[in-house]
């Protein structure tokens, strides 16, 4: 978590022509991106832009169809046929070094709190039980749920399972960290604990990128942000350019629509607190 | 008939009905095995990318759960010979019973494997875990809760249809009954006795169950 940006000329993730179909349908066209250590990248666009299908080609949860990756020592082409397709061990390996959290938590019911944060280390990274423990513990405490090692994920509210699920990423002490639209199945008055966590990462120089719909914290908290439209990247810049000065009218449209709800929301918040 | 007159009559019986009863169980513990093998691999075969694999195994559960399990009984144990694999009565009836219950615990296993959310494994494999440590540690425990009660119903009906292996003479607890009746005619209270001993096996399995079942449902 701490070494950020001190090679500040290489980016950590660089990819390339990213091109992922289903089916027939060719949901990124194209994708481009390079990210440093120590960004906060938000990426926002609506449903069906194609976002969520990138953040999972960055892991290769979804396996794209072209494209050139390049993350630390790891470097891939996707195209069929090529020489450097990824491996299932270097896929095994990426993904130990890339956090992932997602929209509905996906904890393990049948593991306690302490069980679901070491299982990876233990497995994955074979450390010792104890040390894997003693990494587990800290997490916890800094996310404010030691008190909850031995819960099973079915007693913890929504909001505390998804910090959990945060901790269970940051155990594997990842270099990179995918958050898909982490808040978006979470009761509202439970958005909040969770969001300050991930800005507390930010602020600790944790690289991120983050799928989200919540236009107030991309503002506040990334350094980048991201408006994909149909497959493409449509603007790139500093959250205040993209958000307060969109250039495309596609991107004008997607705010207000998207403010337009939070607006509602917030009224409605206020007259039934 | 006074009751210690009744008692003599009855007490030289009970160890070849125990010793019976005794078969049962380990005839039952031979089918669960058998079944659950043939189950797995049917279970896996109705998941494969080859079609005639899967084929086969939609055919192997149709015909099984189509067919009584008498027939099926009687074509490995009169009707194998015919085709020159001749088996004792106990080989046949266990294998024979194994190939019925396989079909019902390839369709367990199956509906076990669907009711695990997608999520489950995405996280797993998400945080660098291979497919076969995410199958052991994250899947198949989640699995074994979902169908311990439908594995508990297979297992007592298993038990159950050991009585079917008395027509192909093997001597369970069922043929036991039918041949002591035989010299001493007395039907009610020796088929009486005879359920009350499936009875008593019976409920064993389920205690057993609901047990595993109350230390597997800690976390939900």
């Amino acid at each position: 978590m701490a070494a950020i940006a001190d090679n500040a000329a290489a980016p950590l993730l660089r990819i390339r022509d990213l091109r992922k179909s289903f089916g027939s349908h060719e949901v990124l066209k194209g994708i481009s991106l390079e990210v440093r250590a120590g960004e906060v990248v938000s990426i926002i666009g609506a449903s069906g832009s194609g976002k969520s299908t990138f953040l999972r080609c960055i892991n290769v949860m979804e396996m794209p169809n072209e494209g050139f990756f390049d993350f630390e020592d790891f470097a891939f082409d996707f195209r069929a046929g090529a020489r450097n397709q990824p491996t299932p061990a270097q896929l095994r390996a990426l993904r130990a070094r890339i956090g992932m959290v997602f929209q509905s938590y996906n904890l393990w019911p049948h593991m306690t709190v302490l069980e679901n944060v070491i299982e990876a280390p233990m497995r994955v990274k074979r450390l010792a039980r104890a040390e894997a423990v003693a990494i587990a513990e800290s997490l916890l405490e800094r996310i404010g749920l030691a008190d909850k090692r031995g819960a099973y994920p079915s007693r913890l509210s929504g909001g505390q399972q998804q910090r959990v699920a945060i901790a269970r990423a940051l155990a594997m002490k990842p270099r990179l960290m995918l958050f898909d639209e982490v808040t978006s199945a979470l009761d509202p008055e439970l958005v909040g604990e969770v969001l300050a966590l991930m800005a507390s990462l930010a602020q600790e120089g944790m690289t991120m990128l983050l799928v989200t719909h919540e236009i107030g914290f991309a503002r506040e908290v990334s350094t980048r942000t991201v408006f994909f439209d149909q497959g493409r990247i449509a603007e790139d810049g500093l959250p205040r350019d993209v958000l307060y000065r969109p250039q495309s009218e596609r991107l004008q449209q997607f705010l207000r629509r998207v403010l337009h709800e939070h607006v509602a929301t917030s009224a409605a918040r206020e007259a039934h607190p | 008939m006074t009751f210690s007159e009744w008692l003599d009559f009855f007490l030289p019986y009970v160890p070849g009905f125990l010793h019976a009863s005794w078969l049962v169980l380990v005839i039952t513990l031979l089918v669960i095995v058998v079944s659950w093998v043939a189950g797995l691999v049917v279970a896996l075969g109705k998941a494969s990318q080859i079609g005639v694999i899967r084929q086969a195994s939609a055919f192997y559960i149709w015909f099984v759960r189509g067919t009584p399990a008498l027939i099926q009984i009687f074509i490995v144990y009169f009707g194998l010979p015919q085709l020159g694999l001749g088996l004792s009565p106990f080989v046949a009836g266990v294998l024979a019973l194994g190939i019925n219950g396989g079909a019902y615990v390839a369709e367990i296993i199956r509906s076990g494997l669907s009711a695990i959310p997608r999520g489950q494994v995405e996280s797993s494999l998400a945080l660098g875990m291979s497919r076969s440590e995410t199958l052991r540690r994250i899947v198949l425990p989640q699995v074994v809760r979902i169908i311990l009660p439908a594995i508990t119903n297979e297992a007592i009906s298993t038990l159950k249809n050991t009585s079917l292996l008395s027509t192909i003479t093997v001597v369970e607890l069922t043929l036991y009954a039918q041949t002591i009746i035989a010299t001493t005619f007395r039907p009610f209270e020796f088929y009486a006795a005879t359920a009350v001993l499936y009875l008593i096996m019976t409920t064993l399995l389920s205690q057993i169950a609901a047990m595993l079942e109350r230390h597997n449902a800690r976390y939900l």
